[in-house]
């Protein structure tokens, strides 16, 4: 299926922008960066056409492009497919919000010190645990069957679909979180903490703003992670891209709607991959020039 | 309590002995696990005193401060601050430390936040001073030092003496009775020294009550009422700074400084 995909037209143009990104790290510049990036450029030409030609000539081609490269079948499912997009779209921009919220809230009880709060970091620090143990799709079963079938009703699935999704990722991004305040030096707390500001104001002024700049690059990975992962709440009967897919693939008897989910995601996500390396470049050429 | 002629001077209304004593320090011990860093501290500053620490790395002299602002919890002993306990169970320990100002040695400005906001963050959150006001009053004393025209830099353009400098004003906007200096000239170049230990002086003119921690034997001998030599973890001697540097009469007060004239720091 890999080399049904690279062989596929109009996807070969995002692999040679990246060889091409060699000039960034600064040794090559002019002339020396041209050379190199024809050199790049016409090795991976080279390269997947042969990966192409192998694949074409190979005995079974004929009946893996009729079943998963059908044109028709693409253009019948395409419009179907965008749509149910859209509820994957929704799922994550509602998840994203809350796991920045919520996982910000376990991070910071999880950084609080002090005897008294003893049982609030002990709750926090065994929601993370257990929802990073526990594999997302059981959460998912468990919400999406297991609370209605307590007799709640006129909740929808894609309720408990986002509900899901934030428990999952929250418990990951408050990691992120908290390796930011651990990385903020403790005499900034102590600078803060001399002029008079409570612990709280401490954090919400002083150290929280640094740590959460810090910690951009690897949120935003665990975003891409949340895109994909939306798909998982199929299970629980959220007609959304996959599912609508899997519609689609009855309906036909033919795998390209699986193909068609695949290039939507890879359109939505790599362009979110590249803003990631952008701006992790960006932080580390910023603390090159401030480093002392 | 022995105080020299220039802080008998600067309280002169009142007879010394009648001045309650600004800080008052006694059997003061800390340890960090098993290394005991102060083993009984006694030490009493009068109000508008100027009193330098001296002593050799890990004597106890930064330690000693960061207890008085109760950054560090203390084991035993007292610290009164203006006759109140300070270290008494249930003291509001953020009341306290808003009248107490400490400038570290490695600057700690908020790197996110332009100078401005650096100076006016605790007036604003801590007293809820307008920030109007709280702007206002800071770029008074950003000028006061001759900083006001970094008042919208971000600390990392300015220089490590502008910097230290930024870090005395934003503990003087707390308006503090009392600012602990630790050893703040040594993370600076040589050439930025004077720049920061001027802003010391007219605060010691001004009349702030002040306890520093200092390596530049010079400039604790001009500046000082009275010095202590601190020496693991007790303070060995004190007394004016004239008779500490020219006659001390402990042995280990006597090595230090033939080591610090040695190593040509005096």
């Amino acid at each position: 299926m890999a080399g049904a995909i690279s062989g596929g037209p109009g996807d070969s143009g995002l692999l040679i922008g990246l060889p091409g990104g060699g000039g960034r790290y600064g040794r090559e510049r002019g002339s020396g960066a041209l050379r190199s990036t024809l050199v790049a450029f016409v090795s991976t030409v080279v390269f997947l056409g042969v990966v192409a030609l192998l694949v074409v000539n190979a005995p079974g081609w004929p009946a893996v492009q009729e079943s998963f490269l059908n044109g028709r079948v693409f253009a019948d499912s395409l419009p179907l497919i965008v749509r149910a997009f859209w509820v994957n779209v929704q799922l994550f921009l509602v998840s994203e919000v809350l796991i920045l919220g919520f996982g910000l809230v376990i991070a910071v009880l999880r950084s609080l010190p002090g005897s008294v709060l003893f049982p609030i970091r002990l709750i926090a620090t065994v929601y993370v645990d257990v929802f990073r143990a526990l594999p997302g799709i059981l959460i998912i079963y468990v919400l999406g069957f297991g609370i209605p079938g307590l007799g709640v009703t006129g909740v929808s699935k894609f309720v408990f679909a986002i509900l899901a999704l934030t428990l999952i990722y929250s418990a990951y991004v408050s990691e992120v979180y908290r390796a930011g305040i651990n990385s903020i030096h403790p005499s900034q707390d102590a600078a803060a903490r001399s002029l008079g500001l409570s612990r709280l104001q401490s954090m919400r002024h002083v150290v929280l703003p640094q740590a959460v700049r810090r910690v951009i690059p690897p949120l935003l990975n665990d975003f891409i992670g949340l895109q994909k992962d939306t798909v998982l709440v199929s299970y629980i009967g959220v007609v959304e891209i996959f599912r609508q897919a899997q519609i689609r693939q009855s309906a036909s008897f033919n795998f390209t709607p699986y193909i068609v989910v695949a290039l939507v995601f890879l359109l939505f996500t790599i362009p979110l991959a590249r803003l990631t390396d952008v701006l992790v470049t960006r932080d580390q050429r910023r603390r090159a020039t401030t480093a002392r | 309590m022995s105080l020299d002629q220039r802080s008998v001077r600067t309280t002169a209304a009142d007879s010394p002995d009648t001045v309650r004593p600004a800080v008052e320090i006694a059997a003061l011990r800390k340890s960090f696990d098993k290394l005991e860093v102060l083993r009984g501290i006694d030490l009493v500053v009068a109000p508008h005193e100027v009193v330098c620490l001296i002593g050799s790395s890990g004597s106890g002299k930064s330690t000693l401060l960061r207890c008085i602002n109760l950054i560090e919890p203390i084991d035993s002993g007292r610290i009164l601050i203006d006759g109140v306990d300070i270290t008494a169970p249930k003291v509001d320990v953020n009341k306290i430390r808003r009248r107490i100002g400490i400038v570290f040695q490695a600057f700690n400005l908020f790197p996110h936040m332009s100078v401005l906001d650096n100076v006016t963050l605790a007036p604003r959150k801590v007293l809820r001073t307008p920030s109007g006001r709280a702007a206002e009053e800071a770029t008074e004393l950003l000028a006061r030092f001759g900083l006001e025209d970094k008042r919208d830099e971000f600390p990392d353009r300015l220089s490590g003496g502008q910097q230290q400098r930024v870090a005395i004003v934003r503990a003087l906007a707390m308006r503090p009775d009392l600012m602990l200096l630790d050893e703040i000239t040594s993370a600076l170049d040589p050439e930025l020294v004077a720049e920061v230990l001027n802003v010391v002086r007219e605060l010691a003119g001004a009349g702030m009550t002040m306890i520093i921690a200092t390596h530049e034997m010079g400039f604790a001998r001009d500046i000082a009422d009275r010095v202590g030599f601190l020496d693991a973890g007790r303070i060995l001697e004190q007394g004016p700074p004239d008779r500490i540097f020219t006659e001390p009469t402990e042995v280990r007060t006597r090595q230090f400084l033939d080591r610090v004239i040695a190593a040509g720091r005096m």
